[in-house]
């Protein structure tokens, strides 16, 4: 029967013979001016860094950045605040009340009720993208940028005043 | 007291140690780009064009820190330690010959601080006593880490010492003096004392890296093991000190060794320049230039081996020293003893 | 004036670190006081124009052996409160032969003629030439066998380390 170490099932086994390191290699000197070619070499490579605020890296077609709230053709707000996106949201970041459009507001609100506080709390989001799967009137997408950093936890909850898409002039 | 020698030395002392403070500091700047260079990164370029003005950031964040002193140190040699490590770091400028006579006004200016005919063993002491910061400071700390690393810091020098001092002893055969100046003054044109000693050079080059604390010996502030070794419980400036000596150590280390084994300010065709009437203080600031290209390509050298070679472990460090150099040492001794002796002088 | 002033420095400071490395009580502060003695005789020495000897103090003691003591005393971790009393009689023992050490020191420097020091005769003495012409002419034996009974110290040493080897 043959032995087990020498059984080689893929056909790719090999066996690492360890032989003892000639004088060359042991006094590593050898080695080490290697080792220093190599990084010199690098010296001269181009570089892998961005210099991130000037230059910026293209986003992919499918990346999720920060969500903005749509309007619709005639500048008005899609979001009826039917909450589904709330409902789907993982990370339980959307918070939003809703209230009846009056009347004189149809240039405003598209749909007879509205959204009349919208908040995401971006330290809670995790930019999955189930809201914008979720929302029947094509209201939220997440088109936009990487979410800013700050010092303070509050100014990371996002109210409309920084999600709705602004008036197209 | 001749008053006019005085100004001259007291002039001479502060730009040598004015250079080497700013040396250390761009070594600091050098050390960070070159990293980033060699593993594809630009490293520090916001400050100012290119980062240059990195190491003042870094001086004034450094200084503006908050000081902290741990209840249980030793507030006295807490102090002492980097104190001492910085003072020994700068001592050793005193006895390198940076360049050849200047002619002033009628007066003959040597750029060499302090010439005493036992420069080399001079040299030797300060490095000897080098430890004593780390040590002091370690223990200071009352941090085991810190102690680790400061045992570490005393028997790697002590080690390494031996085998340093070793292999100068076989280039003092081949010199016949103790003297920087004059090792330097024999070295003249391109007869570099690295031709007869290129063992030597080996030898005394890995053991400055050891005595420099620098990777791959840098066990002493080894951070996987200890923390952050010696300067584990330091901050501020005091920390700012201990990281700084060992930049001034590396300057020190490179001067040496340009002095010793690669002709200090001596560059190849200054007799054809003398000879073709160039006038003696273009030769002397010439020579000045050479050796600081030296000293530099030595820091660059530092910088380059620790961002290649991996740091030893412990047991390997002590077995390198004793087992290794001390005997290649000796065998570079008797290697030169019995070649001066065939050639007869 | 100056050299005189600078001699009155480094002795009051080599006697009171001195003195100071037998009353401190933490043992790391009597090695750092030892270190501080050795280099006011390393001063001392310059003053004499002994450089050789000077930087030799400073490499062998301030820097090697007393690395090694800081090293041992460091690992050791001694301090005030851990160190035990000891019996009386060691005390008295100390204090006979510490006494008996003063004597010999007392009855040895009477006997010495102060007039011719001072430094007066071959005040090059002390550079490396001169100290090699002499340590290898006229007291070649002695350094040799000096060097001998070193050498045999230090195959002690390797020979009790290496006993469980």
């Amino acid at each position: 029967m043959e032995k087990l170490e020498n059984i080689s099932l893929t056909g790719r086994k090999k066996v690492l013979e360890k032989k003892p390191m000639n004088f060359l290699e042991r006094i590593y000197l050898p080695s080490i001016v290697q080792g220093l070619a190599i990084t010199f070499k690098h010296l001269f490579k181009k570089k892998a860094t961005i210099q991130y605020p000037e230059q910026r890296r293209e986003f992919s077609v499918n990346f999720r950045g920060i969500h903005s709230l749509k309007r619709d053709e005639e500048g008005r707000e899609r979001c009826t605040a039917c909450g589904l996106c709330a409902l789907s949201c993982p990370a339980e970041a959307i918070t939003m009340i809703a209230d009846e459009r009056k009347p004189g507001e149809e240039h405003l609100y598209r749909e007879e009720k509205y959204a009349a506080v919208y908040e995401i709390n971006m330290l809670r989001c995790i930019f999955c993208g189930f809201c914008e799967e979720a929302c029947p009137k094509q209201a939220i997408y997440l088109d936009g940028d990487i979410a800013p950093a700050d010092v303070d936890r509050k100014n990371f909850i996002y109210g409309k005043d920084k999600l709705l898409e602004p008036l197209l002039k | 007291m001749d008053i006019a020698l005085l100004i001259e030395k007291v002039i001479l002392i502060s730009v040598v140690l004015g250079i080497s403070l700013v040396t250390a500091m761009y070594t600091t700047l050098a050390e960070r780009k070159i990293a980033g260079f060699l593993q594809d990164r630009y490293g520090p370029n916001r400050a100012g064009p290119f980062g240059i003005l990195q190491p003042l950031a870094d001086g004034v964040k450094l200084f503006t820190k908050e000081e902290i002193i741990p209840r249980e140190a030793n507030r006295f040699l807490f102090v002492l330690g980097p104190s001492l490590a910085m003072l020994m770091a700068c001592v050793g400028t005193a006895v390198i010959p940076w360049g050849e006579e200047l002619e002033i006004g009628g007066r003959t200016v040597s750029l060499q601080i302090a010439d005493v005919n036992i420069g080399i063993l001079y040299i030797f002491g300060v490095v000897a006593l080098g430890v004593y910061g780390i040590m002091i400071g370690g223990w200071a700390s009352n941090n085991k880490y810190s102690l680790l690393s400061a045992i570490r810091a005393a028997s790697q020098n002590i080690s390494y010492e031996i085998s340093l001092g070793l292999s100068l002893i076989a280039l003092l055969m081949v010199t016949g003096t103790l003297s920087l100046g004059e090792i330097v003054e024999q070295q003249r044109g391109f007869n570099w004392n690295i031709w007869y000693q290129p063992l030597g050079f080996i030898l005394f080059l890995t053991c400055s890296f050891a005595e420099t604390n620098r990777n791959p010996f840098d066990l002493v502030e080894c951070e996987t093991e200890l923390v952050g070794g010696y300067h584990t419980e330091y901050s501020s400036m005091k920390l700012g000190f201990f990281l700084f000596a060992e930049y001034i150590n590396i300057f020190v280390a490179s001067a040496v060794m340009s002095t010793l084994y690669f002709g200090g300010y001596n560059f190849p065709g200054m007799d054809a320049l003398a000879q073709a009437g160039v006038s003696q203080n273009w030769i002397t600031l010439i020579g000045v230039g050479a050796m600081f290209v030296k000293v530099l390509l030595f820091i660059f050298f530092f910088i380059w081996v620790r961002w290649t070679v991996p740091r030893f472990r412990y047991d390997q460090l002590m077995k390198l020293g004793w087992n290794i150099m001390i005997p290649l040492a000796i065998a570079n001794i008797v290697i030169t003893g019995v070649v001066i002796w065939l050639t007869g002088n | 004036m100056l050299t005189q002033s600078l001699f009155y420095f480094l002795s009051f400071l080599a006697i009171f670190s001195a003195l100071a490395v037998i009353i401190a009580k933490n043992p790391v502060h009597s090695v750092l006081y030892l270190i501080l003695t050795f280099f006011a005789i390393t001063g001392h020495y310059i003053l004499l124009n002994a450089q050789f000897l000077a930087i030799v103090n400073m490499i062998v003691y301030a820097g090697a052996i007393m690395v090694l003591f800081l090293f041992v005393l460091m690992l050791l971790n001694l301090n005030a409160e851990t160190e035990p009393q000891k019996p009386a009689y060691i005390k008295i023992a100390g204090v006979v032969s510490g006494g008996l050490l003063l004597l010999v020191l007392v009855g040895a420097l009477k006997t010495v003629d102060v007039s011719g020091a001072g430094g007066t005769t071959a005040t090059d003495m002390g550079l490396v030439e001169n100290l090699g012409m002499v340590l290898f002419n006229e007291f070649l034996l002695p350094f040799e066998l000096a060097s001998v009974l070193l050498l045999t110290a230090m195959v002690g040493a390797v020979l009790i380390g290496r006993r469980e080897a």
